[in-house]
């Protein structure tokens, strides 16, 4: 019985890191599925919506909720303009030069926020307080439950808005071909800004989670979980919204299993071995398309 | 297409200035406060007899930005109240000479390659003595270096074993080693036999504590139950403290920093955890890291230094700390206060400031400092006591 429980609690350990992984992934595919484009600085917009919950709940000292909505929509705005600057001008650009320029704003973001808030970790207390749920001796914490409920609603609203509504069509249009869904009237611009408000305001509600989770403030922070939940995307196959999730659990649950039964040690050598054997198997991900290059 | 590549290049030009700029803020400050301190320094040096002493310069090294930055600011800015103290006392006398004292600290972000070119501009800059560095990857980086110039090497705050290997260089601080020692005896006067470590396995500092802790408490009769790592930046420890969990561990070693023991505590106590933690002199600073304190009830970790310590030398400098930066000084700070000291009494006792005499002078001396009574050995090392800290009523106690 004690193995059992053994073996119960590392999974949920593995879930209760998945799920975060899942959710930062869920932006990561989206913006790649439908801009074409691998966001690097993603990672930072968690960062930054963590940092913008400090400001409005430590430092202005807003209701919980208010200062969500104004965290969510902050980030929303920041993704906007940060296409605006630094993706807009490239787009027909090659694709390396898109994918330096993002690393250049992941460092941007960083810095900026070591120069505002300074290298000192902050501590920042859990937001969201639910009660863990115990079945006999097992106990699942509430926020893993909050994360992965918060995770698959997103998934769900994600995957229908992109499949029914107007909007959603718009951007499956431009993913397809920009200039042949400008021939038809769709303002291309305009879906790729909401693209990035869209993928932005995931990370940002990411961030919120993060933070309750791990609640230490770091201008680095979004580095490491942005890399891993990267990982995931691909393993789910990147651009699709379903995929990102599964690779995310998928990642955290293997990561946990290879740390709790194999060594703590090679745990990401295993995640990423994992990774490679997937890809050479299916290519284009779990979940993802084949697609036929047109030369 | 050209426009595009305009823009491309502003870009990119504007996000480089940035990154410099959150370098240069600090490099600025840093000259600004050389300046500040030496105009001071002259006006005490004029105000005494001696009208123009000559300059001792002692090159600082340490991440002053960076992710590990704290450490760095800490020891200079606790450095730079020694060297005012010194300076308006008239200097060090040398011989029939006196000396000021000036401080020139640089940015080595805890990197090796970057701690190379500070110590290669700090020898342009004439340099006589080096405090530094302040973190053991950066100061392995340079020990070559070091080794060749032969100058007076002194770490304040580096602990790995082999930064003290070249006859030239010494540390202020305890070793990684030594304090997982320690830590293995006190777990064994505590009836403590099965014990559970969680260490950084990308991290000298803790592999090296976490080794000789579990080698003394092999050879000390004790068993250790579970050993479990991570890696820098790991915020999730769940997995590593279900498998301690299921053991019949009685404590759990954690040699790490701060950050990565703020997390560990939260998490265990989520897990219903109730075990005891005893860690390494990088827990200082853990409580104000942590959301809630309770959690790390009872943990007793190792610190050569403690602000609330009740010695006068140590109150004295913990306001004059908090008057000029208004923060609570942390050991790494009263290691750079120390290493000054240290400095000017090699000085004192050498009667020269070439470097074969100052090395001399080392092993000669005795400073009562802020982290205790310290004499050097001939292998650099220092012999000081240690001093144990609980974690009571979220306070720092000394046991």
């Amino acid at each position: 019985m004690k193995l059992v429980e053994y073996i119960i609690g590392q999974l949920i350990n593995g879930l209760n890191a998945g799920s975060i992984y899942a959710l930062i992934a869920l932006g990561y595919s989206m913006v790649y599925g439908i801009a074409k484009m691998i966001n690097f600085a993603h990672g930072d917009i968690i960062m930054v919506g963590s940092y913008a919950l400090y400001v409005f709940i430590v430092l202005m000292k807003m209701p919980v909720i208010v200062a969500i909505l104004l965290t969510i929509g902050f980030c929303a705005i920041l993704g906007i303009t940060i296409e605006r600057i630094a993706y807009k001008p490239l787009r027909k650009a090659p694709p390396l030069a898109v994918l330096i320029t993002a690393i250049g704003v992941s460092f941007f973001l960083q810095n900026a926020s070591l120069l505002i808030f300074k290298a000192n970790p902050i501590p920042f207390g859990t937001i969201i307080k639910v009660d863990a749920v115990n079945i006999g001796n097992i106990s699942i914490s509430g926020l893993t439950i909050v994360t992965l409920v918060v995770t698959f609603i997103c998934m769900a609203i994600l995957t229908l808005f992109i499949n029914k509504t107007k909007a959603g069509s718009a951007m499956r249009a431009v993913s397809e071909d920009k200039g042949a869904a400008q021939l038809m009237g769709i303002n291309v611009n305009r879906t790729i800004s909401l693209t990035f408000a869209i993928g932005s305001a995931l990370a940002a509600i990411a961030g919120i989670l993060f933070l309750s989770q791990y609640p230490s403030l770091k201008p680095t922070m979004g580095a490491l979980p942005g890399i891993k939940a990267f990982v995931a995307a691909v393993l789910g196959g990147i651009g699709n919204v379903p995929g990102a999730m599964l690779g995310g659990m998928l990642l955290g649950i293997i990561e946990n299993t290879a740390k709790a039964y194999i060594s703590t040690e090679v745990s990401d050598a295993i995640v990423f071995g994992v990774l490679i054997l997937v890809l050479l198997l299916k290519p284009s991900g779990l979940l993802g398309k084949k697609r036929i290059e047109k030369v | 297409m050209k426009n595009l590549k305009k823009l491309l290049g502003l870009f990119l030009a504007l996000s480089l200035i940035v990154v410099s700029l959150a370098a240069c803020g600090t490099k600025e400050d840093a000259k600004e406060d050389n300046q500040s301190d030496k105009t001071e320094d002259n006006q005490t040096g004029d105000n005494s007899e001696t009208g123009d002493m000559e300059q001792f310069i002692i090159g600082g090294i340490g991440p002053l930005t960076g992710a590990a930055a704290s450490y760095g600011v800490s020891v200079k800015q606790g450095a730079e109240i020694a060297v005012e103290e010194i300076n308006a006392a008239g200097g060090v006398t040398v011989g029939d000479k006196k000396y000021e004292l000036v401080l020139n600290f640089m940015d080595d972000e805890a990197a090796a390659e970057k701690a190379v070119t500070a110590f290669n501009a700090l020898m342009d800059d004439g340099m006589n003595a080096l405090m530094g560095t302040v973190t053991s990857g950066a100061g392995l980086g340079i020990l070559d270096l070091v080794k060749e110039e032969g100058i007076l090497m002194l770490t304040p705050s580096g602990s790995a074993a082999g930064l003290t290997e070249p006859d030239n260089a010494f540390r202020l601080c305890f070793t990684d080693p030594l304090q997982g020692i320690t830590m293995a005896n006190f777990a064994k006067d505590q009836g403590y036999t099965k014990l559970a470590v969680i260490y950084n396995n990308s991290d000298e500092y803790s592999t090296g504590m976490m080794e000789a802790f579990v080698e003394q408490v092999k050879s000390n009769g004790g068993e250790i139950v579970a050993s479990e790592s991570f890696v820098t930046n790991d915020v999730d420890f769940n997995t590593q403290l279900t498998s301690i969990k299921a053991t019949d561990a009685q404590a759990i070693f954690v040699p790490a920093y701060y950050n990565d023991a703020a997390y560990i505590t939260t998490q265990a106590a989520a897990l219903g955890m109730e075990l005891p933690f005893l860690g390494g002199d990088g827990w200082d600073g853990v409580i104000a890291q942590t959301v809630d304190p309770a959690v790390l009830e009872g943990a007793i970790f190792l610190t050569p230094f403690l602000a609330t310590d009740e010695k006068e030398a140590v109150k004295s400098f913990v306001t004059k700390y908090e008057d000029k930066f208004g923060a609570t000084p942390d050991q790494f700070a009263a290691d750079g206060y120390d290493s000054i000291y240290v400095i000017a009494a090699a000085m004192e006792k050498a009667g020269s400031i070439e470097s074969a005499d100052l090395i001399a002078a080392m092993t000669q001396i005795e400073v009562d400092g802020l982290t205790g009574n310290m004499t050097f050995n001939a292998d650099g090392e220092p012999n000081k006591g240690a001093n144990f800290v609980v974690i009571k009523d979220g306070q720092y106690t000394a046991n």
